[in-house]
């Protein structure tokens, strides 16, 4: 991890950081094998070799079937879900300099499951206005309802510049607000309704379709090179804001770019699968520990995040007999690393 | 007279209410190494800060070079003055060349985060500052004098003309004060850099500096040389301080030797007669 080396090729010259790029690599080729194996599985077997020859186009008709329609739409949601989650994790955290810093602490989360309940639970329940929430859909709901939560954290926190200590204590609070009607529209729902909006609380890559899986996949391709553009005043903001002035970042400008694109992969990726928990917490904190840096690596975070949730999917349907919510399993791997961390903290903190 | 490099002109400086500073000048020459010294609370941290445009001013305005610092960019300031503040947040699993590689970043552009100057200056940096054989270093692992030597590379990295230090010696021991303060001078004489900081500690500012700065009450209540500044009466209004002044044996430069209220000491009267022949002779 030294900066005494690096790579010249005139238009581009980068540190030479050899861990971080194996770290990489063998990310995209973890995410790559989840891939190919969230399309292999399933009730009628395909072989990997065929998932590959039908994906280049030269399968049988069945394959293809299967392939384009069933299997790659759900492998490529949570590809994208897990991209978008784990690079918004990894914004999070490093401009907050706070490990347990999520996107959630933004808002989004919170105003995206209150915009997704209100929907079905007001829906659901025949009132025109309800009917015209549910008319316009649940994704663009629960998107409208998380772009607002964080424009308001946002706008709350604002005094003379957005401190990013005052931005979590506020993010909290809107979140509990968020949360407190949430349930007061669950136990106020009918059975049906409640069963619906929890099967979207948990996070679920069930019902996904391509339509879902687009807007995704744009977010990412729009946001990516913005996040990687604040990649090295990330960096110098580690050294806190007056260093970061001292050393030419525009730091209200940096925060906000940082800001908005977390909560729009935070977003783009709630909206189509719901809340899949723990995934933007634990993956750049594996990150992070795998490439060994001051703070976790965007792309390697991101990455990791999309390998999490493939796994997590392809467990979710194989592991447990009958099909279960990918975000129970997130959980179930990601609460454990969590108690871990803290643990494991603690101790070097003695040390 | 040397042009000013840095200047005040009639600003009013505070924190939301709280005013500290109302229509203050003060400019700073080319070259020079100047201290900013008074009681605390005085403002010199409020002072340089506001030289950093750290702090803006909410009248009047702080100049660069001529220039209204509040209308250049902040990648353009960065380029002309560095500052190190008082308590920067020492980042996790970073090595001392990292550390000091960050001082590039006014120079770097998104496409080329890295070149070989970058690499030739940090290794210069990492020098001046004695940091060589902890380069490889993780900064957590670091004493507070050598992290405080890191932050001083960091710093030196971005290669400015104008440095702004504050505190740079706090929680340090008198050999490491010494050694960063040597430093000091030994950039301010090897580049000409025009150096702004903070000093607690009276003797040590009047040994080290050109030009020594005393903030009272909202105002300059004394500016100049060391000698024309440290006397017991500047002392004894911005300090409250009673104290000799004496030359230091070592410097020539003035030693502030604090006295013990009159009712409770024999010892001060002795050491002002001996002083007075000293200073007699």
């Amino acid at each position: 991890m030294s900066g005494r080396q690096g790579v010249d090729l005139g238009f581009i010259a980068l540190p030479w950081r050899a861990r971080l790029l194996l770290v990489t690599l063998a990310c995209v080729a973890v995410v790559v094998t989840a891939f190919t194996f969230g399309i292999a599985a399933g009730s009628s077997r395909i072989g990997v070799g065929d998932v590959w020859t039908t994906l280049l186009g030269a399968g049988s008709r069945a394959f293809e079937f299967i392939v384009f329609e069933l299997r790659l739409p759900r492998a490529s949601a949570g590809l994208a879900v897990g991209l978008c989650l784990g690079m918004a994790g990894a914004l999070t955290q490093t401009f907050s300099r706070n490990p347990l810093a999520t996107p959630d602490i933004l808002g989004v989360t919170a105003g995206a499951s209150a915009g997704a309940v209100s929907a079905i639970v007001i829906g659901g329940g025949g009132y025109s206005v309800g009917a015209s929430l549910l008319g316009v859909g649940i994704p663009v709901v629960a998107t409208i309802g998380g772009l607002l939560a964080a424009a308001l954290v946002y706008g709350l926190s604002w005094r003379q510049g957005v401190d990013s200590f005052r931005l979590i204590l506020i993010g909290i609070g809107v979140t509990a607000i968020l949360g407190g009607l949430t349930s007061f529209l669950l136990v106020r729902a009918q059975l049906t309704q409640v069963s619906a909006a929890t099967q979207w609380l948990v996070g679920s890559l069930s019902g996904v379709s391509w339509a879902s899986v687009w807007p995704m996949l744009v977010v990412l391709a729009v946001v990516t090179p913005i996040a990687l553009s604040q990649s090295a005043p990330l960096e110098i903001n580690q050294l806190g804001d007056e260093f970061s002035t001292g050393l030419g970042v525009a730091v209200q400008r940096h925060r906000l770019a940082v800001i908005v694109a977390a909560v729009v992969l935070t977003s783009a990726a709630v909206s189509a699968a719901g809340p899949v928990e723990f995934v933007a917490f634990v993956a750049p904190q594996v990150a992070r520990r795998l490439a060994r840096s001051s703070r976790p690596p965007l792309l390697a975070s991101a990455l990791v995040g999309a390998a999490l949730v493939m796994v997590a999917d392809v467990a979710a349907r194989v592991a447990f007999g009958t099909e279960i919510p990918v975000g129970v399993v997130t959980a179930l791997i990601g609460a454990p690393y969590l108690i871990w961390l803290i643990t494991r903290k603690n101790r070097e903190e003695h040390l | 007279m040397t042009t000013s490099t840095l200047a005040a002109e009639r600003v009013t400086l505070g924190y939301d209410s709280h005013l500290v500073f109302t229509d203050l000048n003060v400019s700073i020459a080319e070259g020079s190494v100047t201290t900013l010294i008074g009681a605390n609370g005085c403002g010199k941290s409020t002072l340089l800060k506001a030289f950093g445009r750290l702090l803006p001013p909410s009248a009047g305005a702080v100049r660069l070079c001529g220039e209204p610092i509040r209308e250049l960019s902040a990648r353009a300031v960065a380029r002309q003055l560095a500052i190190l503040p008082q308590r920067p947040l020492t980042p996790a699993a970073t090595t001392v060349r990292d550390l000091v590689m960050r001082g590039r970043h006014p120079h770097q552009s998104l496409l080329r985060p890295w070149s070989r100057e970058d690499a030739a200056l940090v290794d210069q940096a990492i020098e001046a500052t004695g940091m060589t054989e902890l380069a490889d270093r993780d900064v957590n692992e670091l004493s507070g004098g050598q992290l405080q030597r890191a932050w001083i590379a960091l710093v030196l990295a971005q290669n400015t003309p104008v440095i702004l230090l504050d505190e740079p010696t706090t929680f340090l021991d008198l050999s490491h004060q010494l050694e960063v303060l040597r430093l000091v001078r030994a950039i301010n004489a090897r580049q000409g850099s025009t150096i702004v900081m903070v000093l607690h500690d009276l003797s040590l500012a009047a040994r080290y500096s050109d030009r020594l700065i005393v903030l009272h009450q909202g105002r300059v209540f004394a500016d100049g040389e060391p000698w024309e500044v440290i006397t017991p009466e500047v002392l004894a209004t911005a300090f409250g301080l009673e104290a000799l002044v004496i030359p230091d044996p070592a410097s020539g430069r003035p030693l502030v030797v604090p006295l013990e209220p009159a009712e409770s000491s024999e010892r001060p009267s002795a050491v002002r007669s001996q002083t007075q022949v000293q200073q007699a002779s």
